[in-house]
């Protein structure tokens, strides 16, 4: 498969008056052509800041790049200049972001928000412009798109409002899209409309996407293929079965089950105990290993490299390697591994399996 | 559960807001019991009027309409202020946002003392202090963070303290606006495994408010599900996730992502027209038992429809 985007030894700091912030330790991540790569993690786990790195849109000073590339065909978006990053910007690769009553400019109609890109990338003529960002709206799913694009983001509810986020993102055709937490501000039934957008769209016009978000239903969803992050690096990383039924890292174990599943009983749910580390003084040794039940003495010690599980699966955790001891995942993990078998009767399944 | 004692009753709520020229029905006409020691959740899209029952049931709006009846009693009735204060007492909240809802001038054992202070319940300073430290242990935080400032806190943190601070005058009922909302996931199962530990040793009664269907779920006994200011459907939470009636809460159900791929690729989506669903004659739905214990807003024919297919 074609790589469109290739992320190596990735470093993002931010000079504070405390010190350093280490947000980014060490990424490496690829996305290939027509797929969707979902990043999970808590908030502070440098998910969003890895998107912005991509963007060049970390704010330098207090943030820089201290080290690693950004490979995007033959350049690199890490060293290059902010005046060619702006043509790439919003128009090669665009970003939907997660709160669409922020991000959209209160004082302007969305037609000439939609515009903008348009008549700066690609030259278009002000008719022009206007006759594509009124089939945009068309194509996100706006009715009465031709009255409503000389209307203002107030006059649109926060579903439509990311709609059109989506429309201006989409306005340049651009081959990689990222979506940060677009549908974390929005209510379920919402969100499941622009998450079949999204598929939709993807279908369409096989664009790329990197998919941000710490839902794991969502992830569950859109997603090809998963990395999960934590402290700022990547933890686990494979595709979106290989996640869900064979997970690796304890915690990944630790995120799917603390989500209650809609058939689950009383059991408990299995919280990871603690806070995520300060990444002021990242700790030595494997940055979730306070935090994790299955930690052992080297975990303190050394950071655990990604052991790869299959082509496509990595994990970094010391449990994978060969003379670590066998041990047994949490009950409602073992049960994903033994299968949420998708022939099970689909109602009334008890055991973990398919829900009504 | 119908043999239980009802600690809350809510008879045709109402609570209309002045908007300019005209008035936002946010509540219009809720019924519905509480039983002693149970959760019962509430779910529905923002503005549904969800997060404005919980603040009028305590009494942070007036009603426009209908009773409040806690433990026998009208909240919403004429009361002194010390009939009030004792009421306050009972019911306590815990609030979405938990970097909003502590002041941040204030240090935690201030915070969660505030109730102490003012209903008394402290003879002397250091007894003051022993009930902070007992509260934040039974929180999950140490004696140590008492002296500390909100601002030092992480979001899970913060949303223990409020959970403290709910707890400090011997509730015996909480409403829980949205608990875990602005928290992360892994976060979110310790403040649920938190709630659902404090209830089963201090028997408190929750009203749990919330968009997230599967922790509600998971949290409630039974549920209750909004749309524009009405309950259209309430159920044992179990029955309510098998058996959903209402075709808006079949809507509600199926737009949920679930954590498992399989089930992802084939999830259809049951979508809600409140255009098609509107009755013929103008009739107006209430809500009606069709099983034991389980309601739903319904007109006649309908009724008796459902009585005859479940």
């Amino acid at each position: 498969m074609e790589k469109i985007l290739e992320v190596n030894d990735l470093h993002v700091s931010f000079d504070t008056f405390a010190g350093e912030v280490k947000a980014v330790r060490g990424v490496n991540f690829h996305l290939n052509k027509g797929e969707t790569l979902a990043i999970v993690g808590e908030s502070g786990s440098g998910k969003s800041v890895t998107s912005k790195a991509v963007m060049g849109l970390i704010p330098n000073p207090p943030g820089r790049i201290k080290q690693g590339e950004i490979k995007f065909g033959d350049r690199d978006l890490a060293q290059l200049p902010e005046k060619e990053m702006q043509k790439i910007r919003g128009s090669e690769i665009s970003m939907i972001f997660q709160d669409p009553m922020t991000s959209l400019n209160p004082t302007m109609t969305i037609g000439k928000q939609i515009m903008e890109g348009l008549i700066k990338h690609q030259n278009m003529s002000n008719s022009e412009a206007k006759e594509r960002a009124i089939e945009l709206l068309k194509l996100v799913g706006i009715p009465n798109a031709e009255g409503r694009v000389t209307e203002y983001p107030h006059q649109f509810s926060g579903g439509m409002r990311q709609r059109v986020v989506i429309a201006i993102a989409l306005a340049c055709n651009p081959r990689v899209l990222i979506a940060d937490e677009p549908t974390t501000a929005l209510d379920v039934t919402i969100q499941a409309q622009i998450l079949e957008l999204l598929n939709d769209l993807q279908e369409k016009m096989g664009t790329s996407i990197i998919f941000i978000t710490h839902d794991l239903g969502v992830v569950a969803n859109i997603a090809d293929r998963v990395a999960v992050m934590y402290a700022g690096k990547i933890v686990e990383t494979g595709t979106v079965d290989e996640i869900f039924y064979n997970p690796q890292h304890p915690y990944t174990w630790g995120l799917l089950g603390s989500m209650p599943s809609l058939d689950s009983t009383d059991e408990e749910l299995i919280a990871i105990p603690g806070s995520p580390p300060d990444l002021l003084d990242p700790p030595k040794g494997d940055a979730f290993a306070p935090r994790n039940p299955y930690a052992m003495q080297i975990d303190t010690e050394m950071e655990p490299p990604l052991f790869k599980v299959s082509d496509t699966h990595y994990a970094a955790t010391w449990l994978l390697h060969e003379k670590a001891p066998k041990v047994e995942p949490p009950a409602a993990i073992k049960k994903r591994m033994q299968g949420m078998a998708p022939d099970e009767p689909i109602i009334g399944a008890k055991d973990g399996g398919k829900h009504v | 559960m119908s043999n239980q004692e009802k600690l809350l009753e809510i008879k045709n709520l109402k609570q209309h807001f002045k908007v300019g020229k005209g008035t936002v029905k946010a509540v219009d006409g809720l019924t519905f019991d509480i039983y002693k020691g149970e959760t019962f959740g509430l779910v529905g899209e923002s503005g549904c009027g969800k997060s404005t029952t919980g603040r009028t049931i305590i009494r942070l709006y007036n009603a426009t309409d209908g009773e409040v009846i806690f433990n026998g009693e009208d909240v919403h009735g004429k009361k002194s202020a010390k009939e009030l204060k004792k009421f306050n007492r009972k019911m306590q909240m815990i609030f979405q946002d938990p970097y909003a809802s502590l002041n941040p001038r204030m240090t935690v054992s201030d915070i969660i003392a505030e109730g102490i202070d003012i209903h008394g319940l402290a003879s002397s300073k250091q007894a003051r202090m022993d009930k902070v430290h007992e509260l934040l242990e039974t929180v999950g935080l140490n004696k140590e963070h008492a002296n500390r400032y909100p601002h030092e806190f992480s979001g899970g943190q913060r949303q223990r303290i409020g959970i403290a601070r709910a707890l400090a005058v011997d509730p015996e009922f909480i409403i829980a606006d949205e608990p875990i909302s602005a928290l992360d996931v892994s976060i979110q199962a310790q403040v649920v495994n938190l709630m659902k530990k404090l209830q089963r040793e201090k028997g408190l009664t929750y009203l749990f408010i919330a968009h997230d269907l599967s922790m509600v779920k998971y949290i409630s006994d039974r549920i209750g599900v909004m749309y524009r200011g009405e309950i259209v459907e309430l159920a044992e939470s179990e029955e309510l996730y098998r058996n959903p009636l209402h075709p808006y809460t079949q809507s509600l159900l199926s737009a949920i992502p679930l954590p498992d791929p399989e089930y992802e690729r084939s999830r259809r989506r049951k979508i809600y027209d409140p255009e098609k669903h509107l009755t013929e004659n103008g009739e107006k739905r209430v809500l009606r038992e069709v099983t034991e214990g389980h309601w739903i807003a319904c007109t006649e024919e309908e009724f008796n429809q459902l009585k005859v297919t479940v």
